[in-house]
């Protein structure tokens, strides 16, 4: 059920608008980058979830793992640098030994198990590949985003189906205004045969018909329009974190929030595994 | 996907789990393609660091699969004589040579097409594009 909820709200919609979200996706987050930083010489981790990589070349000196559901988002992170580390592996599935590596991140991507049992595995999961000591900074969408362009806030249902439409493919484009308009509308009608005193009343006659065709062919673009954004919308499932309960969670996967705060419309947690 | 991480991945199927045989993968060298990648930089500092991170008996399982029989059983020391171990500052020229050997192993080498599979159950994952894919398919999901 849950798995299956994700499956086409988040796994299947991830690889249909992989390259046009990879191309929004390139600015890495200060708190986020702030921590790879301050990563020692030589650690080793992991970030789940890591869509087309911004994260995983800011710090030279460490040697991080990046892995995704979506093969679309890997290959666009293996396009962008190809010494990147990536795989395709399912965040609750990880391919990685327990208590292996120093650190883990997992950026806006919890947010994406559909249960509340499930994203407190999947926290649990993450702590268990890392060292005892060794913390994990994760991200989740926030509920309180008054100020955002989609004005989530308070008080909101936090399970949602949130829109991105795609921008029309050029093939799509050139149809559209390649097609040849259906009807060229003439600016005056042949009167060669009409007589004389029948022309006013034919003129009148004309000009309606030229006003219902033109009115049926604005009905028909805008329907065409409609379908075609319809046709581009996608929607992504996501539970939106309330203040304090992604600490919560973290607590029910087993770990110890070390740090915690909001940043670009989400809430964060530095938690540590016991 | 650099020879490194072949030492940080094991069969996704949980109930692999329960088996000491699900680390590492194992490569078929004669269907793995090999490159190498000159210009990832040497960093002896890092690669020590790196080496204390690391399971020596899978980097050397690996290694023969893939056709290098030249690593010595035991992961190779590099203390110093006034006992300053990990610092790569005071490494003799031998030791030196060892790291270079070994960057150009783990970080410069790297598998762009081939597949692994796991020595419990035998299930066969893919490398293409230099790119690994650990998803199952449903029925072992
Ligand atoms: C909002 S994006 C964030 C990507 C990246 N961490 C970043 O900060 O740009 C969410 C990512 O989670 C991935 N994802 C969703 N469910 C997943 C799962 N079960 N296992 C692994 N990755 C998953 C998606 O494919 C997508 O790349
Ligand atoms: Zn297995
Ligand atoms: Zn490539």
């Amino acid at each position: 059920m849950a798995e299956q909820k994700e499956e086409e709200y988040v796994h299947k919609i991830y690889n249909e608008i992989a390259s046009h979200f990879s191309e929004t996706r390139y600015k890495p987050w200060p708190i986020v980058t702030d921590f790879l930083e301050h990563r020692p010489m030589g650690s080793v981790g992991i970030d789940v979830g890591c869509g087309n990589g911004k994260y995983l070349g800011i710090n030279p000196n460490i040697f991080i793992i990046g892995s995704d559901h979506s093969s679309g988002l890997i290959e666009c992170a293996h396009d962008i640098d190809n010494a990147y580390n990536v795989l395709v592996a399912d965040g609750m599935k990880l391919p990685h030994r327990e208590n292996t590596f120093d650190f883990a991140i997992s950026i806006a991507v919890v947010h994406h198990w559909s249960t509340r049992e499930r994203r407190v595995q999947a926290i649990n999961h993450i702590l268990s590949k890392i060292k005892s000591g060794g913390e994990a900074l994760i991200y989740c969408w926030a509920l309180e985003q008054r100020s955002s362009r989609r004005g989530y806030q308070e008080g909101m249902e936090q399970d949602v189906l949130v829109p991105w439409v795609l921008h029309e493919t050029k093939k799509e484009k050139h149809s559209s205004s390649d097609k040849p308009k259906k009807l060229k509308l003439a600016s005056a009608p042949d009167l060669t045969n009409i007589p004389l005193k029948e022309r006013a009343a034919f003129i009148a006659n004309w000009r309606k018909e030229e006003e219902q065709k033109r009115l049926a062919l604005i009905k028909e673009e805008a329907k065409e329009k409609e379908e075609t954004a319809k046709k581009n919308t996608k929607y992504r499932y996501y539970h939106l974190y309330k203040e304090g309960e992604l600490e919560e969670d973290c607590v029910s996967a087993g770990g110890k929030v070390k740090g915690s705060g909001y940043e670009k419309d989400n809430w964060y947690v530095v938690v540590q595994k016991q | 996907m650099k020879f490194l991480t072949t030492n940080f991945l094991k069969c996704s199927v949980g109930a692999c789990d329960n088996s000491n045989d699900n680390f590492p993968l194992r490569y078929e060298g004669s269907k793995c393609q090999i490159v190498q990648d000159e210009t990832v930089e040497f960093n002896p500092q890092f690669l020590l660091n790196i080496l204390d991170r690391v399971d020596w008996n899978a980097i050397v399982t690996v290694a023969r699969e893939l056709g290098n029989q030249s690593l010595p059983v035991t992961k190779p020391q590099f203390t110093h004589q006034n006992g300053d171990a990990n610092t790569a500052s005071n490494l003799t020229e031998d030791e030196l040579a060892v790291l270079q050997d070994l960057h150009v192993l783990l970080l410069q080498t790297s598998i762009a097409e081939g597949q692994m599979s796991c020595r419990n159950c035998n299930h066969i994952y893919h490398i293409k594009n230099g790119i690994p894919n650990l998803l199952l398919p449903p029925h072992l999901a």
